[in-house]
C-alpha cells in the first residue's frame, strides 16, 4: 500500500542552527534538510543565515555561500548556475525548481530547502536519480531510422521542426517528475512526465520512422496510463514547459491508430 | 538498493502490456455517455419525487423513460469498475492484494447491475 507516513528512521528532526554571521546586519534565514548516510541519524533540518550584503540574489547563491563559509559539509548538486543543466533542482519554498533560478526574494520568510521528493537520498540534497535516468533510456530518445542514411542531413520542414518546440527545451532535472503523485506511488512502472515528454519528442519528430514501435513500448496501463491529468508537472516546472499536454498527445496518438 | 538488478531491468520490468488504451477510452465513453444518463435520472427522482407506486409504475412503463434509466444504470456502473480499477491499481501494491480487489471490482458491478435491471423489470412487468 501506499504510505502515508514517513518511516520512523525518516522522521526529520529540528536540526542545528548555525550562529549568525558576525556583523552581518542584513540576514536571510536558511532552513536545509541535513541527512548523510555515514552516522545512522534520522535526517534533520539545519538552520543557516545568510549574508545578504556578501551572497547574490538566488536561492544557489546562498547555498554557495553557505557551504564555503559556514558549512563545507552541506552537499548538494550544481554546475551551470544558469538554469540549462538542470543540476540543481530541489524542492525549495514547497515546490520543485532549480535553485539556480530562483530568486530569494520571490520566497517570504525563511528558504526552507528539501531534496527533490520521494526519490532516495544520496546524501543532504543530492537525490539518486537512477530510476529516472534508466526510464530515460528504455525510451530510447535518439533518431531511429530504417531508410539508408542520407548523403546530407535528414530533411524536415520548418512546420514539422516547429513541433518540436516546447519539448526540444528539457534539461531533465526531473522536477516534473518527482512532483507527480502517481510517479510517487507508481514510480518503477510509470515513466512519468519527464520521460514521457521525451518519448513525445521522439514521436513527433518528423525525421523518426520507429513511430509505431515506440507507441508499442507505451502501451501500458502503468508506463503511460498512469497519469491522471494531475498537472504538478506542468505547475512546477522551472522551464515553463507543458509535460502534462504532452502526455495528452500521446494519449490521442495512441487512440488515433485504433479508430 | 536491496537487489543487484539494474535499474534498467527494473525498469523494464516485465515490458509493455500492449494494452491500456482500450480502457482508457472506454472510460471516456462511459463519462461522455453518463452526463445526459445520469441528468436524465436525476430528473425522473426529483420530478416523481412523493409521487405514488402507480404513478412512477406508469411513467416507467414507456421505454422513453425505463430505457434511459437502464442505460444509466450499465453506463454509470461500467464506469465506476474502469475508475475503481485505476485507484486499485494505483494504491494497492501488494499483488495478492490487488489480484483479489480486482477480481472483486469486476464481480461488484455484475451483480449490482444484475439486481438494479431486475428491480427495474419487476417494477414495470410485476404484478
Amino acid at each position: 500500500m501506499v504510505e502515508i507516513t514517513l518511516p520512523k528512521n525518516s522522521k526529520i528532526r529540528q536540526g542545528k542552527v548555525w550562529p549568525k554571521p558576525e556583523g552581518a546586519t542584513n540576514l536571510r534565514e536558511y532552513r536545509v534538510y541535513r541527512w548523510s548516510p555515514d552516522d545512522g541519524e534520522n535526517p534533520r533540518v539545519d538552520t543557516y543565515y545568510v549574508d545578504m550584503d556578501d551572497c547574490g540574489p538566488m536561492v544557489l547563491d546562498g547555498l554557495i555561500w553557505i557551504k564555503n563559509k559556514i558549512d563545507p559539509t552541506l552537499t548538494f548538486r550544481r554546475s551551470c548556475r544558469e538554469g540549462i543543466c538542470g543540476s540543481c533542482a530541489m524542492n525549495i519554498d514547497g515546490a520543485n525548481t532549480l535553485a539556480c533560478t530562483k530568486g530569494m526574494d520571490d520566497i517570504d520568510g525563511a528558504v526552507r530547502i528539501y531534496p527533490l521528493p520521494h526519490m532516495p537520498v544520496v546524501k543532504d540534497l543530492v537525490p539518486d536519480l537512477s530510476i529516472p535516468y534508466a526510464q530515460l533510456s528504455s525510451i530510447e530518445p535518439w533518431l531511429q531510422t530504417v531508410t539508408p542514411e542520407p548523403a546530407t542531413e535528414w530533411k524536415q520542414s520548418r512546420e514539422d521542426r516547429a513541433k518540436l518546440d516546447g519539448l526540444y527545451e528539457c534539461i531533465l532535472c526531473f522536477c516534473c517528475q518527482t512532483s507527480c503523485p502517481s510517479y510517487w506511488w507508481n514510480g518503477e512502472r510509470y515513466l512519468g512526465p519527464a520521460v514521457l515528454l521525451q518519448a513525445y519528442r521522439w514521436l513527433i519528430d518528423s525525421r523518426d520512422e520507429a513511430t509505431g514501435e515506440r507507441l508499442d513500448k507505451l502501451e501500458d496501463p502503468f508506463r503511460l496510463y498512469r497519469c491522471h491529468t494531475i498537472m504538478n508537472c506542468t505547475q512546477t516546472c522551472p522551464k515553463g514547459l507543458n509535460p502534462a499536454k504532452a502526455i495528452a498527445e500521446i494519449k490521442k496518438m495512441m487512440v488515433e491508430r485504433r479508430v | 538498493m536491496a537487489d543487484m538488478r539494474t535499474p534498467l531491468s527494473r525498469v523494464r520490468g516485465l515490458g509493455a502490456a500492449r494494452s491500456g488504451t482500450e480502457h482508457f477510452w472506454r472510460q471516456r465513453l462511459t463519462a461522455v455517455s453518463n452526463v445526459p444518463l445520469t441528468l436524465f435520472l436525476i430528473g425522473f427522482v426529483i420530478a416523481y419525487n412523493g409521487a405514488s407506486y402507480e404513478e412512477v409504475r406508469g411513467a416507467l412503463s414507456s421505454p422513453f423513460v425505463a430505457l434511459p434509466i437502464a442505460f444509466a444504470f450499465l453506463s454509470v456502473l461500467y464506469h465506476m469498475r474502469l475508475g475503481m480499477q485505476v485507484i486499485i491499481e494505483d494504491y494497492v501494491h501488494d499483488d495478492g492484494w490487488k489480484v483479489a480487489l480486482i477480481i472483486l471490482n469486476t464481480f461488484f458491478p455484475i451483480v449490482v447491475g444484475a439486481i438494479a435491471l431486475f428491480s427495474l423489470l419487476k417494477i414495470i412487468f410485476g404484478a
